[in-house]
């Protein structure tokens, strides 16, 4: 059974991902480590479902495909409205909300 | 013919109605000018009832005598009956018949006994298995005193129409006149002790509101005070008498308690002794004995008519009734039957003494009349206390009328002299106000006791009474029977002198009172003549052949129902005795002419010797009897307890409300130091302040950069998939 493998290969990218989200400082960088993380896990869904023996693990695979659609568009306006008000992108310079 | 005697209870209930509406409506619905119309409607009705009254109590007497006359031999057989029977007594009607016979028989009176007529509910109230009953007990002295209640206030009720017209409380004064009838009528056939303490204690009541009608004046209220707080001390007396009373015969029934005392005799005598001290303490205040007189001339602050219906002719009266009506108590109590002197007698006898010489120091026309009444009531007492019970009660009969008309013809010269009652501003009105002066000289000679007038024959059964006594004479008595009665033919006399001789001294014009005053003057001056003719002896009656009608207040009025039980006797008459009150009478008449008229006579004795002026200023000071209450007794009763109550003040009450003061305050100090600063401060403090370091050390972690918030997230969950993995 190669579940070990993409088990293996999901937690890497997923470190990989965990990564960029904490240490890139552009924020498109930011959301494609989002990417990364999610597409971790659709790994471990689609590998679940198939060790199961049930297509639910690539329904919900294809559900977070959307989703994940969905979010970058958004966190691309986002990014892209930030550019325009502050000529930068860089996340670690958006602290508004220090207490 | 019984009826009312039985439904009695409607005598006293007329005048407590008329009362009721009086006070109700007599300002709103009658009008306060036309109250009077209802006042005099029902005392009428009421002297009409009582009329009824008298006629069915002599009917009643009239059946039960004949029965022995007109059969002696069953007359013999009753008292067998009768003897045998008595254990069974109390049936209504029952006959009596004591066998006894003193050998002074030939009043055709007869010794048959007629029984009260008794009228009872029981289940008044009840107390601790004790029921009191409430009811009528009617005999001769009620209907006796009837008479005397309803004819003197209704005479009054008419009087006062015209003397206390345009008062300003023109309708209190007749509420109370008719309540002071109800109460006097509710009294006087009280078939139980405590109905008769609540008669006692209204007509008290009545009183104090009639003394300070014009409440305005500071001395009607204190002559009222006076009057009643001197009465308390008497009521303690009877309710010690009542409960001893109660306390040996175990009823409060009159009729049982003078029938019991008749068996049982030495018996009980210490009892009754006691008793009768704690009952004449009641009497000396209400019938103004001494010592405790001296409220009776103060009360002369009320309005005239009612010196001269209660102050004079009932309700004063009423201790004399009372000692008549329990006098088998007494009787056994100060063995009036055997001694020849007793606590009664000389009370009564000294009162009358010191009243008349009390009457001869004022230069007030009423008080004159009041110590007057004094003097007279201590003579109805004296009778009493040696055992002329029907002598006593003529004297009231007889006095009530002439008193009553001498106190309404001083209202009637006050009313003409501008309402001043000092003699001195009067004088000469007899030119003025012929129909006041006759009638006053009518009850002056009645009051004098000169013959034929009703004071006289009276006057002497008392004095035949101390003459002759029970078993042995009273000497003393009849010494100060005496001597009192020419004491009170010369003060009287002094009175005429100065009010309607000589000239008039006053200012303004005197004037003859309106016929609704003088009308009432003169129905009494007529009775103050005619009076005397209710119990004539025997022998002056066989004169006219209507010897029938001798001893008509013996016969009709005595109780005999319980004084044949004690064996009281009546002496003969004496004429030599009689001889000797009239010789005093007009002695006392002739000195007080010789001095005023004639002039001679020691005058202005009083400013030239040492003694006279002392007497006459101890005379003047009334005996320094209210000194010695007022400044002595009260004085030294009243100085230590202020002092105590001025001390309990300042170290007890005082102390106890500083300290709970002190007590209080510290306590709310060491509620402010330690609870409210110290404990609920400091918490909140402490809250807010926790929550503020709280807040500055969490704030570090607040920076505001995403990245930082991802990795704690991160790192957290990191740390707790470790746990997870290693724990699980």
């Amino acid at each position: 059974m190669l579940l070990n493998q993409f088990l293996l290969l999901g937690a890497l990218l997923f470190a990989v991902g965990v990564y960029g989200v904490l240490a890139r400082r552009n924020g498109v960088m930011v959301l494609m480590s989002i990417e990364l993380m999610l597409n971790a896990v659709n790994l471990n869904l689609v590998a679940f479902g198939l060790q199961h023996d049930v297509v639910s693990g690539q329904v919900f695979a294809l559900f977070i495909i959307a989703v994940a659609a969905a979010e970058v568009g958004v966190g691309l306006a986002i990014v892209l409205l930030l550019y325009r008000n502050r000529k930068s992108i860089a996340v670690d310079e958006f602290d508004l909300m220090k207490g | 013919m019984d009826w009312i005697l039985e439904n009695a209870f409607l005598i006293p209930l007329i005048p407590a109605v008329s009362f009721l509406v009086i006070l109700l409506f007599g300002r709103s619905v009658i009008g306060a000018e036309r109250v009077h119309r209802v006042g005099i409607t029902a005392v009428g009705i009421v002297w009409v009832l009582s009329m009824l009254a008298a006629v069915s109590w002599i009917t009643r007497v009239e059946d039960s005598t004949s029965y022995k006359s007109d059969d002696a031999e069953h007359a013999q057989i009753a008292v067998n009956e009768g003897l045998s029977a008595s254990s069974a007594g109390g049936l209504d009607g029952e006959l009596h018949l004591a066998a006894e016979d003193d050998g002074y028989g030939d009043d055709g009176g007869g010794y048959a006994t007629t029984e009260p007529v008794i009228s009872e509910v029981d289940g008044w109230w009840s107390s601790s298995g004790v029921d009191f009953a409430v009811g009528t007990l009617v005999d001769g002295q009620t209907v006796l005193l009837l008479i005397v209640v309803t004819s003197i206030s209704l005479l009054v009720h008419i009087y006062s129409s015209e003397y206390v017209k345009g008062d300003r409380r023109f309708v209190h004064y007749y509420a109370f006149l008719s309540l002071f009838t109800a109460s006097m009528l509710f009294f006087v056939m009280a078939q139980n002790l405590v109905q008769m303490i609540v008669g006692w204690e209204l007509v008290g009541v009545c009183s104090f509101a009639l003394i300070g009608h014009w409440w305005e004046e500071r001395p009607n209220t204190d002559a009222a005070l006076k009057a009643f707080l001197t009465n308390r001390v008497g009521d303690i007396g009877l309710l010690i008498g009542v409960i001893i009373l109660f306390g040996t015969f175990g009823t409060f029934d009159i009729d049982a308690i003078n029938r019991a005392v008749g068996e049982m005799g030495s018996e009980v005598h210490f009892a009754m002794l006691m008793a009768s001290i704690a009952l004449m303490a009641a009497v000396c205040s209400k019938s103004g004995q001494f010592p405790l007189h001296t409220w009776l001339p103060d009360a002369m602050a009320g309005p005239t008519p009612v010196s001269a219906l209660i102050h004079a002719a009932t309700m004063v009266v009423a201790g004399v009734f009372m000692i008549g009506r329990l006098y088998p108590v007494f009787f056994e109590g100060f063995s009036i039957g055997t001694s020849s002197i007793n606590l009664m007698a000389f009370i009564g006898g000294f009162t009358a003494l010191i009243g008349a010489g009390l009457a001869f120091a004022q230069w007030d026309i009423k008080k004159v009349l009041a110590y007057s009444t004094v003097s007279q009531l201590g003579y109805m007492v004296m009778a009493l206390g040696v055992g002329a019970w029907t002598a006593a009660m003529f004297h009231l009969f007889t006095h009530a009328f002439f008193k009553a008309c001498l106190f309404l013809g001083a209202g009637s010269v006050s009313h003409a002299a501008h309402h001043t009652f000092d003699m001195r501003e009067m004088g000469g009105l007899r030119k003025y106000m012929p129909h006041t002066y006759k009638t006053f000289v009518i009850s002056t000679l009645a009051l004098a006791g000169v013959f034929p007038f009703a004071g006289f024959w009276s006057k002497d059964e008392i004095l035949l009474g101390a003459f002759a006594g029970q078993e042995s004479a009273y000497p003393l008595m009849l010494i100060f029977g005496c001597v009192v009665a020419l004491l009170t033919a010369a003060y009287m006399t002094r009175v005429i002198w100065y009010t309607f001789w000589g000239e008039y001294r006053g200012h303004g014009h005197p004037h003859e009172s309106p016929k609704v005053m003088t009308v009432p003057l003169w129905i009494l001056a007529v009775m103050a003549v005619v009076a005397g003719a209710f119990n004539l002896p025997t022998p002056v009656m066989r004169i006219f052949g209507l010897e029938g009608l001798a001893h008509l207040v013996q016969t009709y009025a005595e109780p005999t129902h319980y004084l044949n039980a004690i064996g009281l006797s009546h002496p003969p008459p004496s004429f030599w005795l009689a001889v000797v009150g009239l010789v005093m009478a007009l002695a006392g008449i002739a000195i007080t002419f010789m001095y005023f008229w004639r002039n001679t006579g020691p005058h202005g004795l009083t400013e030239r010797n040492r003694y006279a002026k002392a007497g006459y200023t101890f005379l003047e000071q009334k005996y320094y009897l209210d000194h010695l209450y007022t400044d002595i007794v009260v004085g030294s009763i009243k100085a230590p307890i202020a002092r105590a109550a001025n001390w309990v003040n300042d170290n007890v009450i005082d102390k106890v409300v500083n300290t709970a003061g002190e007590g209080a305050r510290d306590s709310g100090r060491w509620v402010y130091r330690w609870i409210d600063q110290g404990t609920i401060d400091n918490t909140v403090n402490a809250l807010g302040s926790g929550a503020d370091s709280g807040g500055q050390g969490l704030r570090v972690m607040q920076t505001g950069k995403v990245q930082n918030y991802g990795s704690l997230l991160f790192g957290t969950a990191a740390v707790v998939a470790i746990v997870f993995v290693i724990v699980l």
